[in-house]
């Protein structure tokens, strides 16, 4: 997609299977913005990407107009006031209810991310303790989601965005390592709005490949698991 | 301070040695809020924080009409946005610079603070290292306020007057000179960083934040005494 016109010149470098590209892209097509999407090779970092994230050299990067904003939920905000007049909105109105949103994003990415990661690359013992923190960091989601049809109410905000970009990663990391994390039975709340959010417009179009995202995690758990060959 | 007026009732938990919690006392000074202080004592969580933050325990909580907001830049946001009007405005206008300031907030949040924590928790070659860690930190920091055109060539990261990343990194300075003398250690060097240490000068002596700042003398006792603690400690994985 060009990357031009009354949205002005929009790119977005990224990589196929990472979850928080995911989150920029899904907000990207919630407000029908227009953008060329550079695939980055992470062993191999582009001059654009190092020039544009100097800091910390990873992707997401939005370049919007020449100018790059870093890190996916910064972006999300990003896109969500650059577009403010654009539907749909992320952000709730009351700054109280914004204080809510920024606080599970915060909680997701701080406390949630972490105990993934360490299911995805644990063995053992401290991979059960992971599994047992990614639990109850979604039975806490599960309480906070309540009678709504997103975190965000009738339509998709800040919350679902940051977790949203994460499930099919989480949903892979499951079959590829053998366990639960979104308990049907324990998060009858989560486990619908899951399948509510991968079917939602915007959403459904941007989502990887699942037998490829499969195949892509389970080559690198691979490396985890298999016996060193030597210290 | 009593909460009272426009306010109707505005509550902070916090404690005296905490820069999470002085980024809010700066942000509420700023503003000219007045609220309720309470200090936690951390090894005796009050009812009310447990309740308040029942997910981290952690302070500091505004507690603005009841209602708790938690995580230290997250209320600084909540108190820039609820008194809108009144200014000092600590975020800026443009969606562009917005993100900026959220870049670097949480660039101090993320890579700086767990340095500065593990110079504080360190020991022997732990504590090198980490101190060598927090100073490759603030030398991102100076290399931002030389280079990035958001910054460079104004008094503060916000501008003329102080903004959000101004709080989110100032909240931390007290807590950082400290404990640069209590582990014998340079962290903000100033002919390193001219830039930082005369921004950190300018800030400390600024209105609103002057008159919160915690005592320096408490402040290096209370690092000293906790280095201590953790020295007994016996040997950490």
């Amino acid at each position: 997609m060009e990357g031009c016109g009354e949205d002005g010149q929009v790119k977005l470098l990224g990589m196929a299977y990472s979850p928080f590209v995911l989150r920029v892209r899904i907000a990207l097509a919630l407000k029908g913005i227009h953008y060329e999407l550079i695939e980055e090779d992470i062993q191999n970092k582009s001059e654009l990407l190092l020039q544009s994230n100097p800091v910390h050299k990873k992707i997401p990067v939005l370049i919007h107009n020449g100018k790059p904003v870093c890190e996916s939920m910064i972006i999300v905000q990003y896109i969500e006031e650059a577009w403010g007049n654009k539907a749909s909105n992320f952000m709730p109105k009351d700054p109280y209810d914004r204080a809510i949103a920024r606080f599970w994003a915060a909680f997701i990415d701080d406390k949630f991310t972490p105990s993934i990661w360490g299911v995805f690359k644990g063995v053992g013992e401290e991979q059960q303790k992971a599994v047992e923190e990614s639990v109850a960091s979604l039975l806490l989601l599960e309480e906070a989601l309540s009678g709504k049809a997103y975190f965000g109410g009738d339509e998709i905000g800040l919350v679902d965005i940051a977790l949203g970009g994460l499930l099919v990663v989480i949903q892979t990391i499951e079959r590829v390592t053998d366990s639960v994390l979104i308990d049907t039975l324990k998060m009858p709340l989560l486990s619908t709005w899951a399948h509510k959010f991968c079917k939602a417009e915007g959403v459904k179009e941007v989502l990887p490949h699942p037998a490829k995202l499969f195949e892509f995690l389970s080559e690198i758990r691979a490396k985890f698991t298999s016996p060193p060959t030597g210290n | 301070m009593e909460a009272c007026g426009e306010e109707v009732q505005v509550k902070l938990l916090g404690g005296s040695t905490s820069p999470y919690v002085l980024r809010v006392r700066i942000a509420l000074a700023l503003k000219g809020i007045h609220y309720e202080y309470i200090e936690e004592n951390t090894q005796n969580k009050s009812e009310l924080l447990l309740k308040s933050n029942p997910v981290h325990k952690k302070i500091p909580v505004l507690i603005h009409n009841g209602k708790p907001v938690c995580e230290s830049m997250i209320i600084v946001q909540y108190i820039d946005e609820t008194w809108d009007t009144r200014a000092p405005f600590l975020m800026p206008k443009d969606p562009y610079d917005r993100a900026i300031a959220r870049f670097w907030a949480a660039f101090i949040d993320d890579k700086l603070l767990p340095c500065i924590r593990a110079v504080f928790r360190g020991l022997g070659e732990q504590c090198q290292k980490a101190v060598e860690d927090t100073v490759a930190n603030f030398l991102i920091l100076e290399e931002a306020l030389r280079t990035n055109l958001c910054f460079s060539g104004k008094a503060y990261f916000g501008g003329d007057g102080i903004g959000f990343v101004d709080i989110a990194l100032g909240g931390t300075l007290a807590f950082v000179r400290a404990l640069e003398k209590g582990t014998d250690s340079v962290l903000i060097d100033a002919e390193q960083m001219p830039l930082l240490s005369a921004w950190m000068d300018r800030f400390c002596e600024a209105d609103g934040v002057k008159e919160v700042m915690p005592d320096p003398v408490k402040l290096l006792e209370f690092i000293c005494a906790t280095r201590v603690k953790f020295a007994s400690l016996p040997a950490a994985n």
